[in-house]
């Protein structure tokens, strides 16, 4: 079961939403799909599963295409739609097995698969409420429930976190690592934690193009380290850049700079002894590893870069 | 296709709009059959029941569009359409589900009128004295005149996220295809081409039925005018125009 999607476009009137995207979800994998507002990740989650046509190219779940299979390809997937919408007058029992008879299950199974995700998702003490009155973690919870119901082998989370205070931001992380031991999972998102705790891998997608396609590993090894530095003396941008080994330098504040060193260096020993020579009181030398956000920020905001 | 009807069954029956609307409907139609003065049967000298059939249509304008205003307007604004359409449906299953649970609302609000007919059965002079094909001819009209004002609102609700707008179109409509062709009609000074528009309309049909002889073609217009009217919402709705 894995999902590919070959060269996907969505067009919106005048504007790509979604632009010559490719990439593809292997079985078993836990993908994070990450991207600022606006880039296409929900475009391209609908087009996945099915609820809104591609305008170009295709995508496949397990083999079978959406567009010509819609039905097999929909029984497939287990989906939590962005903004988790559910039908609020109901009652989640009511809800959870409305959900399971959508897909065909009978009414022994079904059950016992809402007994089932009813523990599984934590919502032992909540099951006999409307779903108006529960909180917005627990209808998180509901809208997991519902995306698991048939026991699905893809499961297509769009932003499953979004909105969440920070407990139940762990609850629900943990609740999709459980979940997800035996499937293949897309889930978009922009917290960047969140990619760090669940993903083998990820996928940057930026004003409808794919930017990164990589294992985390790699997108942060891929990422220049810097140093920041700071000294109690006057020394200007151009001294620092003398230093071997120093590629650029930014200037953060008065002695303070950002340093990028050559690719692979460590410079903090020299810097040291460049300081010692020069007689300078150096009150600041850190090593900055790369962050996720940095990588992200890096890939996403390219104008920007180009402006520093 | 089931599931979905008994979903939106019970949402009415589980909300006030279900019992709403049937209250209305007998209340609106008690009054008018046997207590306004000016429309009561006991006044009138006549057992029969052309109060309820001439002004039920009426009072279902009303009722009809505000059963079906937020079938998919409420879907599409909470997003919950899209729970729906990523589940393993076709769009005809959807329509069609909401479609007859509407319709099924509509005729169990009809059903107890049925009481009317025994009622001037005995005050008939003498008892018995009712035109009985007239009425079940009349009372099959208006079941299917509801059918094809559930299946205007569902494309009216279909092209919407504002139940508002969906209801003002809805009863526009089905007052158009209730009345409008009618009217239409009576402008055009050519008989024969005036008698071809007064059959566009639902009330040429109904009429027709309620004189007890139940026609193939009436009811084939019934049918025809009511699966046009699914068709297009759900070429509404696989277009995903929104």
């Amino acid at each position: 079961m894995s999902i590919k999607v070959s060269n996907l476009t969505k067009v919106y009137g005048q504007q790509k939403a979604v632009d010559g995207v490719s990439f593809s979800v292997n079985e078993g994998e836990i993908v994070g799909f990450l991207g600022p507002n606006g880039a296409g990740k929900s475009t391209t989650m609908k087009i996945i599963t099915g609820f809104i046509p591609p305008t170009g190219g295709m995508v496949e779940v397990a083999g079978e295409n959406v567009v010509d299979n819609p039905i097999s390809v929909k029984r497939n997937i287990g989906y939590l739609p962005e903004h988790n919408p559910l039908y609020l007058d109901m009652y989640v029992h009511e809800y959870l097995n409305f959900t399971a008879g959508l897909y065909g299950l009978n009414a022994a199974s079904r059950k016992s698969r809402v007994l089932e995700m009813v523990r599984l998702c934590g919502l032992t003490a909540e099951q006999n409420k409307r779903i108006v009155t529960l909180s917005k973690g627990y209808r998180q919870r509901v809208g997991l429930a519902q995306a698991l119901i048939h026991n699905p082998k893809v499961l297509v989370l769009d932003e499953p976190t979004s909105g969440l205070d920070p407990n139940q931001l762990i609850e629900i992380r943990r609740l999709i690592k459980t979940v997800s031991k035996d499937k293949t999972v897309l889930f978009s998102t922009h917290i960047l934690q969140e990619v760090e705790a669940l993903c083998d891998r990820v996928v940057v997608i930026n004003e409808g193009k794919i930017v990164a396609d990589d294992r985390l590993i790699n997108l942060l090894q891929g990422a220049a380290n810097y140093l920041v530095v700071e000294f109690a003396d006057n020394v200007v941008k151009q001294d620092l850049m003398q230093i071997e080994g120093v590629e650029h330098v930014r200037q953060l504040e008065n002695f303070r700079f950002q340093i990028t060193a050559t690719q692979g260096k460590d410079i903090r020993p020299i810097i040291v002894t460049w300081a010692v020579q020069k007689n300078l009181s150096l009150i600041e030398l850190k090593l900055e590893e790369s962050s996720l956000e940095s990588v992200f920020s890096q890939l996403t905001s390219m104008e920007e870069k180009s402006i520093s | 296709m089931s599931q979905i009807f008994f979903k939106e069954f019970n949402s009415f029956l589980n909300s006030l709009i279900g019992y709403l609307v049937m209250g209305v409907f007998l209340i609106v139609m008690g009054l008018l059959m046997w207590v306004f003065k000016d429309t009561s049967v006991l006044d009138y000298g006549y057992a029969d029941l052309s109060t309820l059939f001439s002004f039920g249509p009426y009072v279902l304008i009303f009722l009809v569009p505000a059963i079906t205003m937020r079938s998919f307007s409420e879907e599409r604004k909470l997003g919950t359409l899209e729970l729906l359409m990523t589940k393993p449906l076709t769009e005809l299953d959807i329509v069609l589900g909401k479609f007859l649970a509407s319709f099924a609302l509509v005729i169990i609000s009809l059903l107890p009128t049925l009481v009317y007919y025994f009622t001037l059965y005995s005050l008939g002079n003498p008892e018995g004295n009712i035109d009985t094909p007239g009425v079940i001819g009349s009372f099959i009209g208006m079941i299917l005149l509801g059918g094809v004002f559930c299946s205007i609102g569902m494309l009216a609700s279909s092209i919407t996220p504002n139940q508002i707008v969906s209801f003002i179109i809805a009863a526009f409509f089905c007052y158009v295809f209730y009345m409008g062709w009618d009217s239409v009609a009576l402008l055009i000074s050519d008989g024969e081409s005036s008698l071809v528009v007064r059959q566009l309309g639902i009330l040429y049909h109904y009429e027709s039925m309620s004189k007890g002889l139940i026609d193939s073609r009436d009811l084939i217009y019934f049918l025809s005018l009511g699966g046009l009217m699914l068709v297009s919402t759900k070429t509404v709705l696989s277009s995903r125009s929104w």
